[in-house]
């Protein structure tokens, strides 16, 4: 009896898959991945130093900012040093930036594991620079574009989904920024506020 | 004084037939000119909202984006092929002001692109992305496709066949 329920779901999902997967090839974008309040999954992922980095490895940690960005795409070019920025300001206080490059190499050769070490020297990353091998991480998160954050909170039943967006308003000119999203949904976070606006929207590159 | 310094950016013309005054939003001006012309989404959105019982085909695009060029080659042959129907192609680049001398130009010099080509410029993008479709997350190759009865979105890229298919679910 037991069994035949499981086929009865698994079934069920299956057709559920189905339907969203017509969905996807129909209109529009189609709701998967993280939703604010969502429990985020950690991962354990080769960092650009050769160790394996995990969201489990930082104890301490209030929370993190995950960015999924990349080598060669030119809105991720523009944020690199506010990405670098975010981490010198927020690491010491318990929110450090942990980024994760989701484009496959073998699709996209500038974004080899080789090619991320090769920009992380360059630019002096202080956060872990992390492969998205096999493609598996970024779209339970539901990342669609470089370089788009996804705040997490740390608490006792998670990482907590917390802010989903950009990292502020204007991608070609840090001077001419009016809202620091990410930085602000930061603050609010470590105060205890409510974070808004949590999510944002952006012009990014598409995930390959 | 230095030339050019200061200078405010040129404003696109309105849309032919409109006679808009509204002046699009100031910006720091990045001293970069383009063939084409430019827009900030102020001056932009009326080609969004054009009423002359055409099909209008708005698509995003840019030269850094492989598949918005691996598309282009369709956007293309609907302009020479649908343009006598009443359907209209606006090839809308948001390549960066770096990019628009260096990589745009030269792109559509080389492909002889005849869809009318026009600049998106404007770094507000979380203001104007939800007002070009609320479906729209930010990624691109994106395609609005709309007359007076019928506005579709399409965040993803298309073939041919499935761009005419797109078009002929309006009333031509």
């Amino acid at each position: 009896m037991k069994t035949y329920v499981i086929i009865f779901l698994s079934a069920t999902m299956l057709a559920l898959g189905g339907l969203l997967a017509l969905n996807a090839i129909g209109e529009g974008p189609v709701e998967t991945g993280y939703a604010i309040g969502d429990r985020a999954t950690d991962f354990s992922l080769r960092n650009v130093d050769g160790n394996m980095v995990s969201l489990s490895d930082y104890p301490r940690a209030k929370g993190f900012v995950v960015i999924f960005t990349c080598n060669d795409c030119p809105y991720a070019m523009a944020y690199q040093d506010r990405i670098i920025a975010l981490d010198h300001k927020y690491r010491p206080l318990g929110v450090p930036v942990i980024a994760i490059q989701p484009n496959s190499p073998e699709a996209k050769p500038g974004e080899s594991l080789d090619k991320m070490r090769e920009r992380a020297l360059e630019k002096e990353y202080p956060f872990p620079y992390l492969l998205d091998e096999g493609q598996s991480i970024y779209p339970q998160y539901g990342a669609t574009r470089t370089p788009q954050v996804f705040l997490l909170e740390k608490t006792p039943d998670g990482n907590i989904v917390r802010y989903i967006g950009a990292v502020d308003d204007n991608y070609r000119d840090p001077g001419a920024v009016e809202r620091k999203f990410a930085e602000n949904a930061i603050d609010a976070l470590l105060a205890g506020r409510e974070i808004s606006p949590q999510t944002t929207k952006a012009i990014g590159c598409s995930i390959k | 004084m230095l030339v050019g310094c200061g200078e405010k950016r040129q404003r696109a013309v309105p849309p032919e037939g409109e006679t808009s005054t509204t002046q699009g939003r100031e910006q720091v001006p990045t001293g970069e000119a383009s063939a084409f012309p430019i827009y900030d989404f102020e001056s932009f959105e009326p080609l969004l909202h054009q009423g002359d019982g055409k099909i209008h085909i708005i698509n995003f695009w840019a030269t850094w984006c492989k598949p918005c060029l691996e598309e282009m080659p369709h956007f293309e042959r609907i302009h020479a092929e649908y343009r006598d129907k009443g359907v209209v192609v606006v090839l809308v680049s948001l390549d960066m002001p770096n990019m628009w001398k260096s990589r745009l130009e030269p792109y559509v010099e080389r492909k002889g692109i005849k869809s009318r080509v026009v600049i998106l410029d404007d770094p507000q993008q979380h203001d104007w992305i939800p007002k070009v479709s609320p479906q729209w997350g930010g990624g691109i190759p994106a395609t609005l496709i709309y007359n007076q009865e019928r506005r579709t979105f399409h965040e993803r890229g298309f073939t041919y066949g499935e761009l005419v298919a797109e078009i002929e679910k309006f009333n031509l």
